[in-house]
């Protein structure tokens, strides 16, 4: 008989073998341990809630574990709705579910809705020996594993004695009395908090730790889990001693025999790499010694904290060894690790050993960068890395260019030309410029228009140079009609290159519904991310494989194009009265809020740069790279961990020379002002007399017919009406302009990852200094949060009261409100951040935003609107219907250029 | 509810003994047998013969089901035909004869009728070939997918939405598992999944009749890949279906249905290579032609099923549809020179 292995399912199958020695179950669906994911949940953001259950797979998660224990939710509900979305998404539902909850009507809701193998977490003898049974037999006849706490009649286990007979106990009704195969059964005997001055809890990691090793040596076959965070419970805002105490616990569980837990696998030290010190003291602490010099664990390991708090992780040292190999393997070496300490040195010794300096360029470096692009191809290196490859490219060229200029041996042969622009109104260029870096490492000349570049400029160049493709770049919203405009400017022209597309805001279904139709001629094809760019590019120069390739693009937009069509027109929206009727509605009648500290416009000077590092949320930075996961768990993630370490190493040393050396000098200005709703729109006043309107803050209302009870949201359902005080407040902060002139110096020196680089932390910066100020809005200026105490890091979730919309994002798409909150904060004169003609705030790391204060305020999207809300926004903003059509393109539920189909009817 | 503490029925030790032994055979296709009788709406009716005692608004042309009842006859000598082809097992004329799918018809009334009938009728036409030539024959309780699906949405703009719950088919399931233990089924055969949630579903209405019954039947479980993805309808490798019908602790699994044999082949190794359970295989005579026909002969269906056998893939083989009873004579024939395939050893192990 083979061994019995727990074998799990979602659509792919699960084997826990012995080659596996510790499964990680992913946390972050789990209402009671993500204050985000409960919010989600609790706004029934499903869509989002479904995101986080998809980075958790895409990090690497090999079972997820699913919780809807919430006091203000209907646990079953949620858990029956979760899941069936999770079916319906292939790339979640291929690892196996933990279906987690302490009522079993809600375990046994989520049984009836997967398909796959999961597991129950948990069942125990609490309710006694009967209920047990009964419920180990559904699992069983479900075909569910099972997570068996361990928990009876007199409570939950703490020490040795008890865990050990409890989960023999159970063991014994599970296996004889039930049939439950030994396999499936999983024991959680108990995680407590060591260390916490009482002394009965001293031995609750040995007491875990041994009760594991007897429960792996005595019951064959099963298995055993815990919750590792509780451990450290006493540490709680020292993150490196409890990441130091759970990696030490696990060391010794995982030895003793503990295989599966939930663990935030990022926030973990490496057993290896912790100083011997602490480590020894978390040792003592864990497994309940009498430290070396005397005294107590527990006080030992207070008095080290301290002096751990805050400290980073230690660098690798440094392997030279490959100096001695031959020059082409030094370079080779060079640009596959990105190293340019010897480049200068070794081109200079291949270029004496070359006939002429353009063999080194086409001999080695070729060479070198071949293999840079296949291992990037193959996924084996990541974008910071080949950026970097990129930076030692150039260098060795710089070195070798005098000399060619000198035997005048002139341009070499490029596999093509691409021009490159960030279209009018924008200035947001860090993504075009890492294709740009990408492209130009595969031999690819680039011609970089750079930002705000104005149609004509665009054709001009294209035609002057003979380029071979047009690349165009864009972030904010009115950005892509500028590409529709452009692409109608290039079929008009009669050109025929290839026109690519990409940015935050592009998309595939815009790409093929809106821009592939203006340009007949030729093809626009929507390109994901930088490594996508290559591929695309080299079909389109291959003299065979271009046609083709267009035709499969086209054939395969023409079926987007049509299925958004018919989604959209199945899409039904409410009138804008149905909505208004289902708007939220806020019981006002005994709000009260603080009233803000000052009204009007503030500028907030006196930035601490390393203050506001301590706020950078880092996992969009990884994003800007494409390193996709969830900071700090990708620094130690199986696939982007190595990159992932390199570009934050990297990041954290700029980081200290913009503190060190004051690149930035940021600015703000918030303000307050009393306010109270006037249907969709906000009214600002002067003072609290409220008789002199100042100005209006125009709002857009939901239209989507929604499920059940929810909401159609507009953001001034969040501010209370006339008749009961209320309060917005705005800002704008920029990390300033001095980003652009230090980025272009790092180019200039053929450093385009270090003004990639510089460009990714000054958008950080500006996020950083918002969510900061957002802090001290809450805490001070407006005061109605003083008693929060959230570390930095836990800001990234957004647990506090209160949301800071931005104009031009979903919970108001309107760009134009831009306009309003600017002169209400005389923003240029005090920030001096512009806005272009496409609502685009100059310089490109700023952030701006309304304060709204309500408890139950939160972030929504308002998506496609209908006629009638955009003739009645019009009217109620003094604009006229085209104008609003036109900023709102992206958003309009019907096409403005046909009749109404109500009128024509 | 406990699941495996009912003592099996005989018939289970039985089977196991003679699955040692030998490669057994399935039948083949009801529905290619009833459709060759060209019967019209009064036949479906029983008109002038077995009138149904059920009344229905709906049409009954194509409720091949409702045949027991009004065609008892020509069922039987379907079933004896292929008994006598050398099938072990024949499957009762029931893969629809559930609440949810007879829905259609309006007959949900008729659901225990057909069950138990479907499970005598199969049963007397074993005992006259077993009466015969003296070899023992079982009968397969046939329990279809239903034609709702658990685990997908019917509207692609709520994914969320589901057209029938875990409980709706187990409750229906349960009906239709009672009337064929009722009838006499030696076996339950819950057969093309191309859902598991609805297999699960009807996993745990056996575990509840076999309960109410005290006596726990064999199970053959049997899933649908249905495209060269080499996945379940709903999404699962073959790997992951077993691991989700494992707890059923089935007297075989394997797969049946949408494809031919040779296209089959490859997911029938994956699952042959993983399970601990018997593996049976019954694919179509290829893939339908342009008019719904299938078009491989015994000669063409049957050197492909010999495939299996060849490699120790299988250790029950039948066909689905478009085999007659000479497919299944040919591959009965084919695979009599082979070793059954031996349970694996885990390579993960």
């Amino acid at each position: 008989m083979p061994e019995p292995l727990l074998r799990l399912s979602g659509l792919e199958p699960f084997v826990l073998t012995k080659d596996i020695p510790f499964v990680n179950v992913g946390e972050r669906t789990n209402v009671t341990g993500s204050a985000k994911f409960r919010k989600l949940i609790t706004n029934r953001d499903y869509a989002t809630a479904l995101d986080v259950a998809r980075d958790q797979v895409e990090n690497g998660a090999q079972i997820i574990d699913v919780n809807m224990d919430e006091g203000l939710i209907d646990s079953k509900q949620a858990m029956i709705e979760f899941l069936n979305l999770i079916a319906a998404e292939p790339d979640i539902a291929r690892v196996p579910i933990m279906i987690d909850s302490s009522k079993w009507e809600v375990i046994e809701a989520g049984l009836q809705c997967v398909q796959g193998k999961p597991v129950v977490n948990s069942i125990s003898l609490k309710e006694g020996e009967e209920a047990f049974i009964e419920q180990a037999s559904l699992c069983l006849a479900y075909g569910a594993a099972v997570v068996v706490m361990a928990f009876d009649e007199d409570g939950q286990a703490d020490t040795f004695a008890r865990k050990t007979e409890i989960c023999a106990r159970a063991y014994k009704v599970l296996t004889e009395t039930v049939g439950f195969p030994p396999e499936d059964i999983i024991f959680d005997p108990n995680i407590f908090a060591v260390a916490t001055g009482i002394e009965e809890h001293d031995n609750y990691g040995v007491d875990f730790i041994e009760a594991a090793r007897w429960i792996r040596q005595n019951l064959p076959h099963c298995h055993v889990s815990g919750g590792v965070s509780n451990l450290s419970f006493s540490f709680r805002g020292n993150e490196p001693v409890r990441e130091a105490m759970h990696a030490v616990f696990l060391y010794h569980a995982i030895h003793a025999g503990m295989d599966m837990g939930i663990v935030n696998a990022g926030q973990l030290a490496v057993y290896d790499q912790i100083d011997p010190d602490l480590r020894e003291a978390c040792e003592d602490v864990v497994l309940n010694r009498t430290p070396a010099n005397g005294g107590s664990p527990t006080e030992n390991l207070l008095d080290l904290a301290e002096r751990f708090k805050g400290a980073g992780r230690e660098e690798k040292k440094r392997d030279l060894k490959w100096r001695e190999w031959p020059v082409e393997k030094r370079l080779e070496h060079a640009l596959v690790n990105g190293i340019t300490e010897f480049v200068d040195e070794d081109t200079e010794a291949a270029r004496l050993a070359a006939d002429k300096p353009l063999d080194v360029i086409e001999g080695p470096l070729m060479a070198g960068m071949n293999v840079v692009g296949d291992l990037f191809g193959a996924g084996k290196m990541f974008l910071p890395q080949v950026v970097k490859s990129a930076r030692v490219m150039k260098q060795a060229v710089a070195v070798l260019l005098p000399y060619m200029e000198a035997e005048k041996e002139g341009g070499r042969d490029t596999a093509g030309t691409i021009l490159m622009a960030t279209v009018k109104g924008d200035v947001h260029d860090i993504g075009k410029n890492i294709v740009g870096v990408v492209l130009a490492c595969n031999n690819y000349e680039i011609i970089d228009l750079g930002v705000m570049v104005p149609p004509q400029k665009i054709l001009e160049v294209a035609r002057e140079r003979k380029v071979d493709i047009i690349g165009l770049s864009g972030l904010i919203t009115p950005s892509l009609d500028e590409m529709v405009h452009l692409a109608s400017e290039l079929e008009r022209e009669g050109f025929d290159l290839p026109l690519l597309i990409g940015g935050a805001t592009t998309s595939k279904v815009h790409t093929a519904v809106k821009i592939s139709p203006r340009y007949a001629r030729s093809q626009a094809i929507y390109v994901t991310d930088a490594s996508r760019a290559v591929g695309v590019v080299s079909s389109l120069l291959s003299k065979t494989q271009k046609q083709p390739y267009i035709d499969d693009i086209r054939s395969e937009y023409a079926e987007v194009a049509e299925r958004h069509e018919r989604s959209e027109r199945a899409k039904e929206r409410l009138p804008l009265a149905k909505a208004r009727a289902n708007a939220k509605k806020i019981d006002w009648t005994d709000y009260k809020v603080e009233t803000p500290s000052f009204f009007g416009p503030k500028v907030i000077e006196n930035w601490d740069l390393a203050e506001i590092a301590r706020y950078i949320d880092w996992t969009p930075f990884f994003r800007t790279w494409e390193l996709k996961g969830v900071y700090p768990r990708i620094l130690e993630d199986e696939k982007y961990g190595e990159a992932a370490r390199g570009l934050f190493a990297d990041a954290q040393a700029m980081l200290q020379r913009i503190i060190g050396e004051d690149w930035f000098a940021p600015r703000a200005v918030v303000g307050f002002w009393p306010a109270n709703a006037v249907g969709d729109d906000i009214r600002l006043f002067q003072d609290e007399g409220r008789k002199d309107p100042l100005a209006t803050l125009h709002t857009l209302r939901q239209q989507h017919s929604k499920r059940k009870d929810s909401p159609n949201v507009a953001l001034s359902d969040f501010v209370a009406p006339e008749g009961t005080p209320d309060y917005v407040g705005g800002f704008v902060v920029t990390a300033g302009p001095e980003e652009i002139e230090i980025a272009e110096r790092f180019e200039q020196v053929g450093d385009d990852y270090g003004s990639i680089m510089v460009k990714a932390l000054a958008d950080r910066y500006a996020e950083a200094m918002a969510e900061m100020l957002h802090e001290r809005v809450r805490k001070d200026h407006w005061g109605y949060g003083r008693d929060e105490g959230f570390a930095p890091e836990e800001l990234i979730a957004e647990p506090y009261r209160g949301i800071r919309p931005a104009p031009g994002y979903p919970a108001q798409p309107d760009h134009t409100e831009k306009r309003t909150l600017f002169a209400l904060l005389d923003a240029e004169a005090t920030t001096g951040v512009t806005l272009t003609e496409s609502m685009a705030m100059w310089p490109g790391s700023s952030v701006s935003g309304l304060y709204i204060g309500h408890p139950e305020a939160y972030y929504f999207g308002v998506s496609n609107i209908e006629r009638d809300q955009a003739a009645d926004y019009a009217e109620r903003k003094g604009m006229t219907l085209e104008d609003v059509e036109r900023w709102l393109a992206p958003i309009l539920n019907y096409n403005p250029n046909e009749a109404s189909s109500i009128a024509a009817e | 509810m406990r699941a495996f503490n009912i003592p099996p029925t005989d018939t289970e030790a039985a089977l196991k003994r003679a699955a040692r032994e030998r490669i057994l055979i399935l039948d083949g296709a009801m529905g290619t047998q009833i459709q060759s009788l060209g019967l019209d709406e009064d036949a479906f009716l029983g008109h002038g013969g077995h009138s149904c005692a059920y009344h229905s608004d709906h049409p009954q042309k194509g409720n091949n089901d409702l045949l027991i009842l009004t065609q008892p006859d020509e069922i039987e000598r379907i079933h004896y035909d292929f008994a006598m082809a050398g099938a072990d097992i024949v499957e009762t004329n029931t893969f629809s004869s559930t609440t949810i799918a007879q829905a259609d018809y309006a007959m949900e009334e008729a659901v225990h009728d057909l069950n138990a009938q479907g499970a005598r009728i199969a049963r007397r036409a074993m005992d006259r070939a077993t009466a015969e030539d003296g070899k023992p024959r079982w009968v397969a309780g046939a329990v279809g997918p239903t034609n709702r699906t658990a685990s997908i949405s019917p509207d692609v703009n709520d994914p969320g939405y589901r057209a029938v719950t875990f409980d709706d088919l187990r409750r229906a399931y349960g009906q239709q598992i009672r009337g064929l233990i009722a009838g006499g089924a030696d076996l339950i055969l819950i057969e093309t999944i191309f859902d598991t949630l609805n297999a699960k579903a009807a996993i745990f209405a056996c575990f509840e009749a076999f309960a109410e019954h005290g006596k726990r039947l064999p199970v053959m479980i049997s899933g649908t890949i249905t495209d060269a993805s080499g996945r379940t309808l709903s999404g699962q490798t073959p790997t992951a279906f077993w691991h989700s019908v494992r707890h059923a602790r089935p007297f075989t699994v394997g797969l049946n249905c949408a494809l031919g044999a040779n296209a089959m082949r490859p997911h029938l190794k994956e699952l042959s290579d993983v399970a601990d359970a018997l593996i049976c295989a019954y694919p179509n005579a290829g893939l339908p032609n342009a008019f719904g026909e299938y078009d491989e002969g015994p000669d063409d269906t049957a050197p492909q099923v010999e495939q299996f056998a060849r490699e120790g893939l299988v250790n029950v083989v039948g066909g689905c549809c478009g085999t007659t009873p000479d497919h299944i004579r040919a591959i009965a024939e084919a695979v009599a020179k082979y070793e059954p395939r031996k349970l694996p050893s885990y390579t993960d192990a």
